[in-house]
């Protein structure tokens, strides 16, 4: 490095600096705009990414295609679940038993009703694994907060089934709190059990009733 | 009954009549004691008719049903589905007519027509993809005239329905084809077969419901209201009331 370099750089290296400037202004923006983005993925997209996700690993996932459960619960639980927020699932389905419930009875009913989530769901995924899915234009107001992802399901021969995703904007991104199968709320189907359970034997009935579900495997 | 001027009287309207008639008095004659769904005042005895077909169901007709899907060729099978499936797309003109519905009644029967001339009596679903499939019924034709679904009901064997949907089922069997077809052992092997394929129709969800439901009767009520009352308003029904969130 001399005086006379810096008093006068060449016309290459002031055109390299800026060239380098330039990119790293363009990085550091990316970056800034990305990340906001990322968190704020629009929910239909967020479904149909996860989705077609899902869908490209069962097709040729071999565990997968041949049943094996532990694999797909796997899938499921690190693939799905981080876009459904369990503890609102819960709440919803338990209703006022949920909100007398005590902070550890709170975490445990979420935690078995996540466990039997994820296995109903690798039960469903294994009997439809073979139809397509078809993604219903997003209906909603862009600053809402509360929305209806619509999917359908193309059976040959048959009458296609609706799948709805009800989605809730959370800090985390947009996560599902419901699915309705043909018109069939998993919430709604659920509380009509939870009331049950805790009709008979409060929440920790309920919780009881659960675990004991769960237990019929060795997946937790 | 709201849709009065749209609908010409006929003898249908009669015997859901009738039906809603003797539902309400059914509602009446049993006030719901301390049964925790009021759609299901007879729950006590659907309970034990439940606990009959999970017998009866399981030991005899599931495993006859499961054979039939394992060893039966596919294409055997679609052909069978397709077949009865024309009936139901003809029942699903009927009713998409009598709800005042004229173009879903238009594509149920181009389908009917499509698939009983080239598709060998609806062997071959030769519409299907050009055209939709209605899925219309009395069960949702009364919805839309007004008639209330009345008490909840499981039947051995056949299943969970209600007041309303089970006059439905009884007006569609005496009103197929299938019974209006001279030959009877040709007639009676259709309606076997047909039995067998309608309740093949239900054991990919029965299997999702076994892992699903904490209580089976409670799991199957609450899905088949449900799944009524969103084919009575064709998918878009109004928000239901709920006492949380």
């Amino acid at each position: 490095m001399t005086h006379t370099e810096h008093r006068a750089p060449s016309i290459a290296r002031a055109a390299a600096r800026a060239r380098i400037g330039g990119w790293l202004i363009a990085l550091l923006a990316s970056l800034l705009l990305a990340a906001p983005a990322l968190a704020q993925e629009a929910p239909d997209a967020l479904v149909k990414r996860v989705s077609q996700e899902v869908l490209a690993i069962i097709k040729s996932d071999p565990k997968v295609q041949a049943g094996d459960q532990a694999r797909i619960r796997d899938l499921i639980e690190t693939k799905l679940t981080p876009y459904f927020d369990v503890d609102r699932m819960t709440a919803l389905a338990a209703g006022r038993a949920y909100r007398s419930a005590t902070p550890e009875q709170k975490k445990r009913l979420a935690e078995e009703f996540k466990t039997l989530l994820i296995r109903t769901y690798s039960t469903a995924l294994n009997q439809y694994r073979d139809q397509s899915l078809d993604y219903k234009p997003l209906r909603a107001d862009p600053n809402a907060t509360d929305v209806t992802v619509r999917t359908e399901v193309i059976r040959p021969g048959q009458p296609p089934v609706a799948i709805d995703y009800s989605m809730g904007k959370t800090p985390s991104g947009w996560k599902a709190y419901d699915v309705i199968v043909g018109g069939v709320s998993l919430v709604t189907n659920y509380r009509d059990e939870f009331t049950r359970e805790v009709q008979a034997g409060g929440v920790d009935g309920l919780i009881k009733a659960l675990a004991a579900k769960n237990g019929g495997g060795s997946a937790k | 009954m709201r849709r009065r001027s749209n609908v010409p009287p006929s003898p249908r309207r009669i015997v859901a009549a009738v039906a809603s008639a003797a539902l309400l008095a059914g509602c009446a004659a049993t006030p719901a004691r301390d049964a925790p769904s009021p759609d299901d005042p007879f729950e006590p005895m659907n309970r034990v008719a439940y606990s009959v077909h999970e017998v009866v169901d399981g030991h005899f007709v599931k495993p006859m049903v499961q054979a039939y899907v394992d060893y039966t060729p596919q294409f055997i099978q679609l052909g069978i589905r397709n077949f009865f499936g024309n009936v139901d797309d003809f029942f699903s003109f009927i009713n998409a007519m009598l709800q005042g519905k004229p173009d879903k009644a238009g594509h149920d029967l181009g389908r009917v027509i499509t698939n009983t001339g080239f598709g060998i009596f609806g062997i071959i679903d030769v519409a299907s993809g050009a055209v939709p499939k209605g899925e219309e019924d009395f069960g949702q034709t009364f919805g839309v005239w007004g008639i209330p679904q009345g008490p909840y009901l499981f039947i051995p064997i056949f299943g969970p329905t209600t007041f309303r949907d089970g006059s439905g089922w009884i007006i569609r069997g005496f009103t197929t084809p299938i019974g209006y077809i001279p030959d009877v052992p040709l007639r009676n092997t259709l309606w076997g077969i047909g039995a067998v394929d309608l309740r093949a129709q239900a054991l990919q969800a029965e299997s999702i419901v076994g892992q699903a439901a904490l209580d089976p009767y409670t799991f199957i009520r609450r899905a088949y209201l449900q799944r009524r009352r969103y084919l009575v308003y064709d998918g878009q029904p109004p928000p239901a009331k709920e006492d949380d969130e």
